[in-house]
């Protein structure tokens, strides 16, 4: 009897509370610690200011803000046009578009994994790996030249670096200009077909509830999440450099 | 017989209305009790629940809660707080930031020394400075945390979608918002990183002069995407001050619209998510 007095205690209170005083002394306690920590860690670390700007003295490396250096990272395996620009709108893009693709009615207001796995994978996946994880290897790994250092390394600005990589369809035996292209582009749309194609057909019980549309969409943002890990992987492990060489833009 | 005059109280009286404590009751009534008090604050103290309703409803600060919400809102579990967070550091940056401007020019020739001026001889301007910069990064690494945490609780799903989009704007704008002042310093730092950050612009498929397509359009380095960005084929003067603006005024000010918005529409929607 005597330990079930806790249990009907809680069942007793009530579901609304006031928000003066609960709600607002927490708020009032975490603007206190973060105001105190903020003023802290100003007082003891000064925001850097280095010599004054000159248009004629370029830095090696010269690194963006902290926040893009996982989208300059990305400069590494794909050209300006996808890594500066239409990346970064496909992320925002992408991200408002998460609450009309994801229309898992489960898992709204509380945690949990087991309920919409894929999800928290992707979002995770995205967040922590190819943004977070590649900031802090541009923040640290970096050096001039924007070759890898490892921490203990010494950043030496006449790092040889041998440039071997060659494009896909070259690394095949296609030798000729227009042939080349036209591999490029079958890989590539091929790509992009297939993976359609066979997460329509793997999840085909699902068209009728999530709608075609949805659907399509989806699995085009998924493609291209994992299109940049593959190419990453390609960079690194196989040395080639681009995909599909066409005279407007190479991917 | 005529009135009884309210006479000087002699020194005793007054000796034991301190004693008793009586004089303090009297002041506060006086002053509780005067037009410019019970102008100012339109409720008493006392820990009512009419009070506690008022103490939200009729201030304008708070009002931006409801009076009441679910006991689980309150679980800093479940929200991490940084949503109040990043908000917080947001004004942190407003205030200091208008702060430095008193002292920051920002002309070419004027704004790298008007930095070294608020370092070295305005009275806390290293501090100021300190502070608005810490505030910014810390800014954009809560606002990345607040939108996890929204994701991993599943919040932006019926009836809040509309809410993770202006959310979405906001982390844009937070990223823009660091980024147009990472350019003010205008030392080396500054201007390399803006140089690279802005060199992308020139990509962009159709506007930029070495983007996709630009041939069909006919951009050149002096007048597409980049140089409407920076007024200019390079990271200049005019650059300068167009990130100030940017910066100052025109970013904070949408910002702030739609950060009225999304507090709005967190309420709108039925508070702060939680199991139903």
């Amino acid at each position: 009897m005597a330990a079930e007095a806790p249990k009907n205690k809680v069942e007793g209170l009530a579901e609304k509370v006031h928000v003066w005083p609960y709600l607002v002394r927490l708020e009032f306690l975490c603007a206190l610690f973060t105001i105190i920590g903020l003023t802290v860690w100003s007082i003891v670390i000064d925001a850097p200011l280095e010599e004054a700007a000159n248009p004629t003295k370029t830095p090696n490396p010269s690194k963006a803000p902290w926040y893009f250096l996982g989208l300059q990272d990305i400069l590494v395996y794909f050209d300006p046009w996808f890594a500066g620009v239409v990346a970064p709108v496909l992320i925002i893009v992408g991200l408002m578009l998460i609450p009309y693709l994801d229309i898992n009615p489960k898992g709204n207001g509380y945690y949990t994994y087991a309920e919409r796995k894929v999800a928290i994978w992707v979002y995770s996946f995205g967040f922590l790996v190819l943004w977070i994880a590649l900031i802090i290897m541009g923040v640290f790994l970096r050096g001039p030249g924007w070759n890898l250092f490892m921490p203990w390394q010494y950043w030496d600005p006449h790092k040889v670096v041998a440039l071997v990589s060659v494009d896909l369809p070259y690394a095949f035996g296609v030798r000729t200009y227009e042939m080349a292209m036209l591999f490029g582009g079958v890989v590539i749309i091929g790509y992009f077909a297939l993976g359609t194609a066979a997460y329509l057909f793997v999840e085909r019980k699902a068209i009728k509830a999530v709608g075609l549309l949805r659907m399509l969409i989806k699995v085009q943002l998924y493609l291209i999440m994992i299109g940049i890990v593959i190419k990453i992987v390609l960079r690194l492990g196989f040395n080639i450099k681009y995909v599909w060489v066409t005279p407007w833009f190479n991917i | 017989m005529a009135a009884k005059k309210p006479g000087i109280p002699s020194l005793a009286e007054l000796v034991a209305k301190v004693k008793s404590g009586e004089i303090f009751d009297e002041i506060k009534k006086v002053i509780v009790e005067s037009q410019i008090w019970t102008s100012s604050f339109r409720h008493g103290y006392a820990d009512t629940p009419r009070n506690r309703v008022l103490q939200i409803a009729s201030n304008v600060w708070l009002h931006l809660h409801p009076v009441k919400i679910h006991r689980h809102a309150l679980r800093i579990k479940f929200t991490w707080c940084m949503g109040g967070i990043t908000f917080l550091l947001f004004l942190s940056t407003v205030v200091t930031g208008v702060i430095l401007m008193f002292y920051y020019r920002p002309v070419g020739e004027y704004a790298y020394f008007d930095m070294k001026y608020l370092q070295y001889d305005v009275p806390f301007g290293m501090l100021m400075r300190n502070m608005h910069r810490w505030a910014a990064h810390a800014m954009v690494i809560t606002v990345w945390l607040h939108m996890f945490r929204v994701f991993l609780t599943g919040s932006y799903k019926p009836p809040r979608e509309f809410n993770w989009v202006i959310g979405v704007f906001l982390v844009t704008f937070t990223l823009l918002l660091s980024f147009t002042g990472y350019l003010l310093p205008w030392d080396q730092l500054a201007m390399w990183a803006v140089t690279v950050g802005t060199n992308m612009a020139r990509a962009t498929p159709f506007l930029g002069n070495e983007g996709p397509f630009a041939e069909y359009v006919g951009v050149t380095p002096r007048y597409d995407a980049r140089s409407v960005l920076l007024g200019g084929s390079l990271v200049g003067p005019p650059a300068l001050l167009r990130f100030y603006v940017l910066h100052c005024v025109f970013i904070p000010l949408v910002s702030g619209a739609l950060m009225i918005v999304h507090f709005w529409r967190i309420r709108k929607d039925g508070g702060i998510s939680g199991p139903l």
